[in-house]
């Protein structure tokens, strides 16, 4: 087998099929890469043993800075750089803050989760060579990614087992 | 599907009585501590408060059963609620849970009889705005009431307490005849009567609970008036019956009933828990902050009397704790959503919290200073309470007896039962 990344990909018709058959691909000791559908399925990421996602981290971490620098505007503004009496409430009054304070917490979380989500995903205008192993993953297929490099077994083993899980063809697919 | 039945056995009748007994003794207890305790300094607020010469212990008495009948009613009429928009929302995960729901109607006819009796009897006491002076020329002429008597009236008030009573029962029992004939015969018509019923119960309580709110909850205090008060109760009532839920459905399940409610059925439950319990806050900041920011001196006393008095501030602050922070935090991961345990300390967390959110809204007009955190609430209050969930379980758990625990013609079933979450 040649020198680069060598791939198998089994391409499935069906979302049960392909969830059934992910569940015991793996059973029969493939590793199993990825996998590309056109819309999320649900079970999908059980089915692959994937661990939860860390983004809420991030979420909380960029929110918890949202809540900091609302707050402290807030109270910059109006506690130290000018002052007002408003309807006779302290210069700081806090209930009042709390909507503003939980609005740019949701901004900042949202936009910074999105911001992450793309990075990860190398999503972005500096990527524009976009790589797909299946143009059909978004269309109307489900492409099961094998890595040959990571497995001990040989490609028409692999070859076999996705067929005998419900892979409708099974392609190979080399990188240099 | 298996039919599956409720059986209310005598031990379970036993337990009941001996909580309303324990109740009883409680309540005894409470009112010889409050005849031989209580002299010195109930003395002074006894004439100042508003009742006619009976010590403030009897007030106290009256107002415990009035806030009791409430809460329990509310959380009956959040049980037809919660059919209702299951229905209307088409949602087909909840078909499992939704006897339990259904049976809360049961407590309907109930609370409504004990509410007529003592508005009838206690109007005075509870409503000052029942006192006719204050609408004849002279020392005690209130001008205020005087504008709201056209809808603050006694023969109006009493009209309205019975339609409010008489549709909610009307319409739950439409709902639950339809239910029970759906599980002899399998007929679509009694699924389409029901969504049918369901529609006119939204529009009914629509309006009915936010009326009901300002009845019995805001005019108590007759010259304040909150535009969230109808909300708030609702919210209140909304999450307390949903606590009450699932505490009968995790209960049940540990008692080897309901087989078929899974870890996502509890899931959900839970998201409606936690999702309700920040609804609650966000309409209990929305009221504070409109009333802290705009400063009408009616609208402000509230937060006056009860969060800048020691009396009552803990329990404000109490309040806030018990029905956000708590359910907030314990609830917030979802796998902590899908355990039965968690569900039923939270729930229980919250059936107390909210207890004491009505409490904190109905005592300080009524009390004054004597309505705080002492003793007496362990007795008086507690007893009170024990004796009024003694007969709502008594009324729905009957109920439940009475038909299958699960639906089991409903034509969402199947989906239902196959419901399942992922993470």
């Amino acid at each position: 087998m040649e020198k680069g990344k060598n791939f198998v990909l089994g391409v499935f018709d069906d979302e049960d099929v392909l969830v059934h058959g992910v569940h015991d691909i793996r059973k029969d000791g493939v590793k199993i890469k990825e996998v590309f559908t056109p819309f999320p399925v649900h079970g999908l990421d059980a089915a692959l043993g994937y661990k939860p996602s860390n983004l809420p981290i991030a979420a909380f971490l960029f929110g918890m800075t949202g809540t900091c620098l609302g707050l402290t505007m807030m109270i910059g503004m109006m506690g130290y750089d000018w002052p007002m009496d408003i309807g006779g409430k302290p210069y700081v009054p806090l209930p009042d803050f709390i909507p503003i304070t939980f609005e740019a917490t949701v901004l900042f979380a949202s936009l910074g989760m999105v911001g992450t989500f793309l990075a990860i995903c190398g999503l972005g205008p500096w990527n524009n060579k976009p790589f797909m192993f299946d143009a059909r993953s978004t269309d109307d297929k489900f492409v099961m990614v094998v890595d040959l490099d990571k497995n001990k077994m040989d490609q028409s083993q692999i070859s076999n087992i996705l067929r005998s899980h419900g892979a409708s063809e099974v392609n190979f697919k080399s990188l240099t | 599907m298996t039919e599956e039945k409720f059986i209310f056995s005598a031990a379970i009748k036993k337990k009941i009585f001996y909580t309303m007994g324990a109740g009883i003794l409680l309540l005894v207890i409470g009112i010889f501590m409050a005849m031989n305790g209580g002299h010195h300094a109930g003395h002074e607020v006894a004439e100042h408060a508003d009742t006619h010469g009976g010590p403030i212990w009897q007030l106290r008495i009256i107002k415990d059963l009035w806030l009791n009948n409430v809460f329990f009613s509310g959380i009956a009429i959040v049980g037809v609620f919660f059919v209702a928009f299951n229905y209307i929302a088409q949602a087909g995960w909840g078909v499992v849970v939704k006897r339990v729901a259904e049976s809360f109607g049961y407590f309907i006819p109930v609370g409504g009889v004990v509410m007529i009796l003592l508005f009838v009897v206690f109007n005075h006491d509870l409503f000052h705005w029942t006192h006719h002076n204050l609408y004849e020329s002279g020392a005690e002429f209130d001008e205020i009431l005087n504008g709201k008597k056209g809808f603050l009236n006694f023969p109006f008030f009493l009209i309205r307490m019975v339609i409010y009573f008489v549709l909610w029962y009307f319409i739950w029992k439409s709902i639950r005849t339809n239910s029970v004939a759906e599980d002899l015969n399998a007929d679509l018509k009694y699924h389409n009567k029901s969504i049918f019923w369901s529609a006119i119960f939204l529009l009914v309580f629509g309006v009915t609970s936010s009326t009901s709110a300002w009845d019995w909850v805001m005019s108590i205090d007759p010259h304040f008036f909150s535009t969230m008060f109808g909300w708030y109760v609702l919210a209140s009532w909304f999450v307390s019956g949903l606590a009450m839920i699932t505490l009968v459905v995790v209960t049940l399940k540990e008692n080897g009933y309901l087989s078929v409610v899974n870890s996502s059925h509890l899931h959900d439950l839970g998201k409606f828990m936690f999702a309700f319990s920040i609804f609650w806050s966000y309409i209990w900041f929305a009221q504070f902050l409109l009333i802290y920011y705009a400063n009408i001196p009616e609208e402000s006393i509230y937060f006056v009397e009860r969060l800048k008095n020691d009396v009552y501030s803990p329990i404000f602050f109490m309040n806030l704790f018990i029905n956000f922070a708590f359910p907030f935090l314990t609830l917030m991961a979802a796998e902590a959503k899908r355990q039965a345990i968690i569900l039923k300390i939270v729930a229980i967390a919250i059936l107390i919290g909210h207890w004491f959110d009505f409490y904190i809204m109905m005592t300080p007009p009524l009390l004054k200073q004597e309505g705080g955190l002492d003793v007496k609430i362990l007795f008086i209050e507690a007893g009170i309470t024990m004796i009024f969930g003694g007969i709502f379980f008594y009324m729905i758990l009957n109920g439940l007896s009475k038909a299958s625990l699960v639906p089991k013609n409903h034509p969402m079933l199947q989906e239902s039962v196959h419901h399942s979450i992922y993470l």
